[in-house]
């Protein structure tokens, strides 16, 4: 599948169009991206017409500014398919015995009298100016609510990925060794660890680690100790997927031509997993890191809220029992936003490791 | 001094019990190129891997010595000091031998690092000819030629004693085989042993010292290379031999009929049309390109004789391309410029350049599957480019399709005989025979799937499913460059054959100029996207006037 | 799948079974205990779930009750037997939306024109960035909490990488040679989508959404333990683990055995998925 003449670069947020690299459930799958070379094919393959990186690196900058404005547009249809009046629920929040007058006030305040497009024209003049709203229940900007909590769940964010990436690094190329019994629980282990629920899994954790053997407190802070459940907690699932896509990366890799001409130089078999496969296998995984981000923020609701942990998502999770929309509002275009730069990121990472990418 | 660098007696290689090498003798002395040739699945490349110690298989012998050392004895940590440092390899494909993710330089110099050599990487570079700043590139951004130097680098790259090639050339223009040939050659001349695996006897021809035909597992046939391909001895030589087609005349037969299992003389009247009259003279400069009766021409009378002066003795051609001029979308220059071609009925127009010289996609926009800037192309004298698709679907039907990868062409969940159900267009079991007896498959393949098939199998279903819509213009876009020397030369005869039943007009797009010469009457040298010289094959062949078609002719595979 | 004419024989078709691997059969075999919980959970489980028998509350796992009691001394077997219909119903359910969904933009976007691939392309990276679980949050804030609201969030979540898989398929199978084949046969563009492009590339897709139930089943899982879901006397795992949270120093048997029951049936969607997968990846078709 490396001879692929890949087709043509376009703003793709989130890896190449074939790429295997399906978030969500699409992960775990070995992406049929395309059929083993074929045997004795004639004539080489040939090579597209290669852009600058520096305009590939526009349109992909091009095109993550676009899925801001399209995430932003999203959010503002949830606002208006609320139910009731928007005025209503920015005077207070739905059920609210609101006066006319005041209704009419909050009316003209938020310029909910002006026409439609009008209103979609001040809501994006608001985002760009960092203006979230205002939280219903805590009756303050949403930005002042959210980012004290950015810090503590970008903390377990990280603090799980990289948990996660060690885990997986390991089990990768454990399962892709010669020894066919590690290899299989390895492959087995991260079978179930990518389908076990984070939530559930901490409370495991608490209950084996905390109420019965006392390492680590149930009731989760910034302290190192206080960040080793949760983190493990979240960092299981992932690395599960990571590994298995790690490992299907680094399988192809072992089993392309390349490495056959690798072990005609001499190569060891530590060193054609460590020099070759590695890197092959390092692509789908850092193409799913979009995913990954978006999976640590959800997973930080569950998490957070199993330990008690003050974060983004124990916040959010109160707000949605409250109905608070513009602050779940607010932490869900936070987290799309985190999602469009990571990916970016990654996009840059992925270039640096494999060049055709970047083109 | 003059001990062999590989001395085997009685090698084989098993498979969970299946012998695939049974029991083959050899020798290689220093300075010298054995040239160990067969057809896919004779076990050449088995024999080649078990010098290396690759196989996956189980390996005896009375004897293996290779590099002085006792090879049924060695470990595997004392086979990965004989590889690359002792022993450098040469694989077949050079797009995927080399590592995507890692700079070219990298690649070539492992051998060196890891055998703790000290190694001049430019050096090494410029002696295979590649430019030194190669090194920091990418597989992807060097062209198939330059990988292949590349992998030929990263295999001298320890400066072993022995090299082994297996298939090194074949996945290159005939243009760059020739010089990936030449650098392997200058390799012996320098004093170093090769062993040189290939399909190919002409490459044999051009490295090799001493030539071994190895058929079913077995060596049958040895000796110095020039009287092997002379006079060959064995049966598998003597088809090896003959399925060189450089040199055999158009028209001929490359393979006698007693070589195509099952083809007799019943099995090819019960393939086409009973009726048929055979032997007819050769109709020169037909009439008329509207009325398609099958099997009109016939046997040419001899060598050369075929070529007519000319195909403008009047009369429509089947197929016209008029100054066609084609531009990739998004792309600054055009891949074809300006190229006209004339197709006559019954004859076969050769089509030869190298990869990326725009021949393909020439024949794709003949297809009309690709749309053109300038200039039009006319089916049967009428309109065809200049037609909207949906009129041009209409008329599809008179023209065919045969690529180089019939799997892919084949929809991946049908049978054969519902590939040929669907061409056919309706239901017809007795057709889809028919079909398969016109190219000599037995009848029984209507059940196999395209997978479970061989690929001269796999082509001669797709030549079927050609015929299945009874086209006039049959495009072959390297119909044989994927298959084995004698699958490749009964394809070849078949298409022959065919076109002798049924006057069809044949658009032959390869690489091979040898494959050209044999199988068109006329040709056109394209290079760059422009044509560059054209006429009656053995005329330009014979006069070449532009100095790419000579590059091509001193590149072309032959014997002699 | 039974292209081939031979395979259409029901003879062939027993012996293709009896070729198929022990792995397979197990696998099988899990997959029919799944569907019979969910079909007719009172087979296995004759009990009433919601019964309540408060003197029985809190049993530890025993003879009678082997995954215990919860705190109103209701059966835990048999509740975890009959939350299988309604967890399994969830999964598939919000598969079938997020397919549906995604199949949709995955063919206006592998199908259409340039414009309508840019466009449909850049919504589907859109709906990427919102997590599965923000999402259906943010729907959950504006429609309140329930069965069916969480059934739309998890398929709509899941709907653009579904779009995605089925426009790199399209694209791949537009691009190959026998549909190249069939326009040369003369082949108008509706028979080549619906006789070559769509079976070929609905094959991966389905396998990923095989895949795909399991992970809805989790988020479904993850939304009722926050107490979103079904509401609470309803046998469903989620919320059932979310009663269990209370409990967790004294009754460990009521959050162990709902979550295993998710990890057993991610399990079992996720090897069928991967079976599927290599299926249509390695041979690019049926056999």
């Amino acid at each position: 599948m490396h001879h692929d003449a890949r087709s043509a670069p376009g703003p793709t947020l989130g890896g190449e169009p074939g790429a295997s690299a399906v978030p969500g459930p699409g992960a775990a799958a070995p992406g049929p991206a395309g059929p083993a070379g074929r045997p004795g094919a004639g004539a080489p393959a040939v090579r597209g017409h290669r852009s600058p990186w520096w305009l590939a690196a526009l349109w992909r900058l091009l095109g993550a500014v676009v899925a801001i404005w399209l995430v932003a547009t999203l959010g503002f249809v949830v606002l208006q398919a609320l139910p009731g009046d928007p005025a209503e629920a920015a005077v207070g929040g739905p059920g609210s015995q609101a006066s006319a007058a005041a209704l009419q006030a909050a009316r003209e305040q938020f310029g909910l009298d002006q026409p439609l497009p009008q209103q979609y024209l001040n809501y994006l003049g608001q985002l760009l100016r960092g203006d979230l709203g205002v939280s219903y229940g805590q009756k303050l900007p949403v930005v002042d609510v959210i980012a004290p909590l950015l810090w503590p769940t970008l903390l377990l964010a990280f603090c799980s990925l990289a948990v996660a990436w060690v885990l997986a690094l390991g089990t990768a190329l454990v399962a892709t060794g010669r020894s066919r019994f590690a290899a299989a629980l390895a492959s087995g282990l991260e079978l179930v660890a990518s389908v076990l629920p984070g939530f559930w899994l901490a409370a495991v954790l608490v209950m084996v680690f905390s109420t019965q053997l006392g390492w680590f407190p149930a009731v989760s802070d910034n302290s190192a100790r206080g960040l080793v459940l949760p983190a493990l907690a979240l960092a299981v699932p992932l690395a599960g997927y990571l590994a298995q896509t790690m490992r299907e990366g680094m399988l192809s890799a072992l089993d392309a031509p390349f490495a056959a001409a690798a072990r005609t130089r001499g190569e060891t078999p530590w060193g054609l997993r460590w020099r070759h496969a590695l890197r092959h296998g390092l692509v789908p995984g850092i193409n799913l890191s979009g995913w990954a981000f978006g999976y640590l923020i959800s997973g930080a609701v569950v998490v957070e809220t199993v330990f008690a942990r003050p974060g983004l998502g124990r916040a959010l999770l109160s707000a949605v029992t409250a109905r608070d929309v513009p602050l779940v509002l607010g932490v869900t275009l936070v987290s799309a936003l985190g999602y469009v730069l990571v990916t970016l990121l990654a996009d840059a990472l992925v270039a640096l490791v494999d060049r055709r990418a970047a083109a | 001094m003059n001990a062999p660098i590989v001395h085997a007696r009685g090698l084989r290689v098993a498979f969970d019990g299946v012998e695939v090498v049974r029991g083959i003798d050899l020798s290689i002395a220093p300075g010298t190129c054995l040239a160990l040739v067969g057809e896919s699945g004779s076990g050449k490349s088995v024999t080649a891997r078990a010098l290396v110690g690759l196989t996956g298989g189980s390996v005896s012998a009375e004897e293996l010595r290779v590099v002085g050392a006792d090879a049924l004895s060695l470990s595997e940590r004392a086979w990965r000091s004989v590889r690359g440092r002792r022993v450098g390899t040469v694989l077949q494909d050079a797009l995927g031998s080399l590592d995507p993710l890692r700079p070219v330089g990298r690649e070539v110099a492992d051998a060196a690092r890891l055998a703790g050599v000290p190694l001049d990487l430019p050096a090494l570079l410029r002696s295979v000819g590649l430019d030194p700043a190669a090194a920091s590139r990418r597989p992807d951004e060097l062209s198939g030629g330059m990988r292949q130097r590349a992998l030929i680098a990263a295999a001298l790259a320890a400066d072993p004693e022995l090299v082994i090639a297996d298939e090194p050339t074949t996945a290159l223009d005939t243009t760059r085989q020739a010089v990936v040939l030449s650098l392997l050659r200058a390799r012996v001349e320098a004093g170093g042993a090769l062993l040189f695996i290939t399909h190919d006897l002409a490459a044999a021809r051009r490295v090799a010292d001493e030539v071994a035909i190895m058929d079913d597992g077995r060596i049958v046939e040895r000796g110095p290379v020039g009287s092997v391909l002379a006079a060959p001895m064995s049966a598998e030589g003597r088809r090896l031999v003959a399925s060189v087609p450089w040199e055999r005349p158009r028209g001929e037969r490359l393979l006698p009929d007693d070589a195509v299992p099952g083809v007799g003389a019943a099995a090819r009247l019960a393939g086409g049309d009973a009726e048929r009259p055979v032997g007819a003279a050769p109709a020169n400069g037909e009439p008329g390109g509207g009325e398609h009766r099958p099997g009109e021409a016939g046997h040419p009378a001899g060598p050369a004789a075929v070529v007519p002066s000319s195909g403008e003795a009047g009369g429509t051609p089947v197929l016209e391309l008029r100054e066609v001029t084609i531009r990739h979308r998004g792309a600054d220059a055009p891949t074809v410029v300006g190229a006209s071609l004339r197709l006559e009925r019954g004859r076969t127009l050769g089509l030869v350049g190298e990869s990326g010289s725009g021949k393909s996609t020439l024949l794709r926009a003949a297809a009309g599957l690709v749309p053109i800037e300038a200039g039009e192309v006319l089916l049967g004298g009428e309109a065809w480019s200049a037609l909207p698709e949906r009129r041009r679907r209409a008329r599809r039907r008179e023209q065919a399709m045969i690529v180089q990868d019939p799997l892919g062409s084949f929809e991946p969940r049908w049978s054969v005989g519902r590939i040929l159900t669907d061409a056919l267009g309706r239901r017809d079991a007795s057709a889809v025979r028919g079909l398969l007896e016109s190219v000599h498959l037995s009848a029984a393949v209507a059940d196999a799937h395209p997978r479970t098939l061989s690929g001269g199998q796999r082509q001669r279903v797709a030549i079927a499913r050609a015929l299945a819509v009874e086209p006039s213009v049959l495009l072959c876009d390297e119909p044989v460059s994927a298959l084995d020397a004698s699958v490749q030369a009964r394809v070849l005869d078949l298409l022959d054959e065919l076109q002798e039943e049924r006057g069809l007009a044949i658009l032959l797009v390869s690489h091979d100029l040898g494959v050209i010469r044999h199988a068109s009457d006329n040709l056109a040298v394209l290079d760059g996207g422009t044509i560059v010289e054209s006429g009656p094959t053995e005329a330009v062949l014979a006069a070449p006037r532009h100095p790419f078609t000579r590059e091509l002719i001193d590149a072309a595979p032959r014997l002699r | 799948m039974s292209a081939a004419l031979s395979e259409t024989r029901p003879r062939a078709v027993v012996h293709r079974l009896a070729r198929l691997r022990p792995g397979t059969w197990l696998l099988a075999a899990c997959g029919l205990v799944i569907l019979l919980c969910a079909a007719v959970p009172g087979l296995i489980a004759p009990g009433d779930p919601l019964a309540i028998a408060p003197r029985e509350s809190f049993l530890s796992p025993r003879w009678g009750h082997p995954f215990g009691t919860d705190e109103s001394g209701r059966d835990l077997f048999t509740r975890v037997v009959h939350g299988t219909r309604s967890s399994v119903l969830i999964g598939v359910l919000s598969t079938l939306l997020g397919v549906g969904l995604g199949a949709v933009l995955g063919l206006v976007t592998g199908l259409g024109r340039r414009w309508l691939d840019a466009a449909g392309s850049r919504l589907i990276d859109a709906m990427l960035a919102f997590p599965t679980l923000l999402l259906a949050l943010l729907l959950i804030a504006v429609r309140g909490p329930g069965v069916a609201t969480v059934i739309v969030a998890v398929g709509l979540s899941s709907a653009p990488g579904y779009a995605r898989l089925l426009r790199s398929e399209v694209r791949r199978v537009s691009r190959s040679g026998h549909v190249e084949a069939a326009r040369m046969l003369g082949k108008g563009p509706v028979a080549i989508v619906w006789r070559h492009i769509l079976p070929g590339a609905l094959g991966p897709l389905l396998a990923v959404a095989t895949l795909g139930v399991g992970q809805a089943i989790v988020w479904a899982s993850a939304l009722g333990y926050l107490g979103l879901g079904a509401p609470p006397p309803a046998p469903e795992w989620g919320a059932m683990l979310n009663a269990g949270r209370t409990y967790i120093s004294n009754g460990w048997w009521m959050t162990v055995f709902p979550g295993l029951a998710i990890v057993g049936v991610g399990v079992v969607a996720t090897l069928a998925g991967r079976r599927l997968s290599a299926r249509w990846a390695g041979r690019g078709g049926a056999r």
